[in-house]
């Protein structure tokens, strides 16, 4: 007779040990289970948020840990919420934003169109355009500064060679109107093959039934494309939206390599400024202030387009 | 609007959260609005009000 690795490891269970499992209920063992997963999200998630929260009360500074901690009430929100250079943050940011989801998810969607296709070569083409996503921030960030460089870089020399002007007569990182496009090209460049991958997932997961259908009915290939594709490959869209909207709003890692923060302080987005507020200038409580209120912001919109999402998909 | 103002009353989710996601796309576009300070400066409350709202609505009745 043979016995299954269960069976050994209740064998070897102490009489004792075991009369007390068997007298568990159901809902306990699962309880014993899920604790450990509560227990890290608690310690992980949920008292960081929570002890931020107490500390945007306060004006704490991490570096004089013996300096007494003053309760001030409202004051940090009060000074972020009446700060102009704050409010033009939120500007290059929302600028950041809205520009880089509009150009990924075009040129994504457009991109994973013409790959569903099946053509000669295909695979690489997609191995190809899925390259730049793999590397690191950093990498990317280096790599575009040398293109936007007037003197040697790739980039002037191609805006040369199809609109005429001087290679040199322009700065892409330097100039304060196009800084803030410098750092949305990069950043389209790095990850549009995200987008991509997950358009090419939602147009591969509608059945080819559906278009010999159309095609039957004699739908024109611009009516299959507006009737079928786009609403079946929505919710793929929608996530990817969802996807990049939060991860950009968090930038931080390539613009910092990039530009810096500048020209002055055309491309400071908030996780910039959030973290010299409470690395470099120490101000715990107000920058957890300040982090409160992204919190907010980001959870709000993610609340509301994760019930999109949802409908969407009900449909 | 007859709908959306009896769903109110009723406490339905529906107009709820429809009432909740309008209040934290406003204070969004509040806070990063280039056009008066003054708004900026209340965005922040409108976003909070409208996501602690969502967050209560979403357990009423649909």
């Amino acid at each position: 007779m043979s016995f299954s690795p269960i069976d050994r490891a209740a064998a070897k269970t102490p009489n004792g040990v075991a009369r007390r499992i068997r007298g568990l209920s159901d809902r306990t063992i699962a309880w014993i289970f899920v604790a450990p997963t509560i227990f890290l999200l608690l310690a992980v998630n949920i008292f960081p948020l929570i002890w931020t929260i107490r500390l945007s009360f306060t004006n704490f500074r991490v570096n004089r840990p013996n300096n007494d901690v003053e309760w001030v009430g409202l004051q940090n929100y009060q000074r972020i919420l009446t700060d102009p250079d704050i409010w033009q943050t939120m500007q290059a940011t929302a600028h950041f934003l809205i520009w880089t989801i509009i150009l990924q998810v075009l040129i994504g969607f457009t991109l994973a169109f013409l790959i569903n296709k099946k053509f000669k070569g295909n695979d690489m083409w997609t191995t190809i355009i899925v390259f730049p996503m793999m590397l690191s921030p950093a990498v990317v960030g280096n790599f575009w500064t040398f293109l936007y460089q007037p003197q040697i870089g790739l980039f002037n020399y191609v805006v040369a060679f199809f609109t005429g002007v001087d290679p040199a007569s322009f700065s892409m990182i330097g100039d304060v109107n196009l800084a803030p496009w410098a750092i949305i090209i990069a950043d389209t460049w790095m990850w549009t093959p995200f987008v991509m991958l997950i358009c090419l997932a939602g147009l591969r997961s509608i059945p080819d039934s559906i278009y010999e259908a159309a095609e039957c009915d004699r739908a024109s290939k611009w009516r299959q494309f507006w009737t079928i594709t786009i609403p079946m490959a929505l919710p793929f869209l929608m996530l990817a939206i969802l996807f990049r909207g939060i991860e950009n709003f968090k930038m931080f890692d390539l613009v910092v390599q990039l530009t810096g923060g500048g020209p002055g302080n055309t491309t400071t987005l908030t996780s910039i400024d959030l973290k010299r507020e409470a690395f470099e200038k120490w101000r715990t409580g107000y920058s957890s202030a300040y982090a409160v209120i992204l919190f907010v912001t980001v959870f709000g919109l993610a609340s509301i387009y994760v019930k999109a999402l949802n409908k969407v998909k009900e449909r | 609007m007859m709908k959306f103002l009896n769903g109110l009353l009723r406490f339905r989710r529906g107009a709820w959260e429809m009432l909740a996601s309008i209040l934290i796309a406003l204070g969004v576009v509040m806070l990063m609005q280039p056009f008066l300070l003054t708004l900026y400066t209340y965005s922040f409350i409108v976003t909070l009000v409208g996501t602690v709202m969502f967050i209560i609505v979403s357990h009423f009745p649909e």
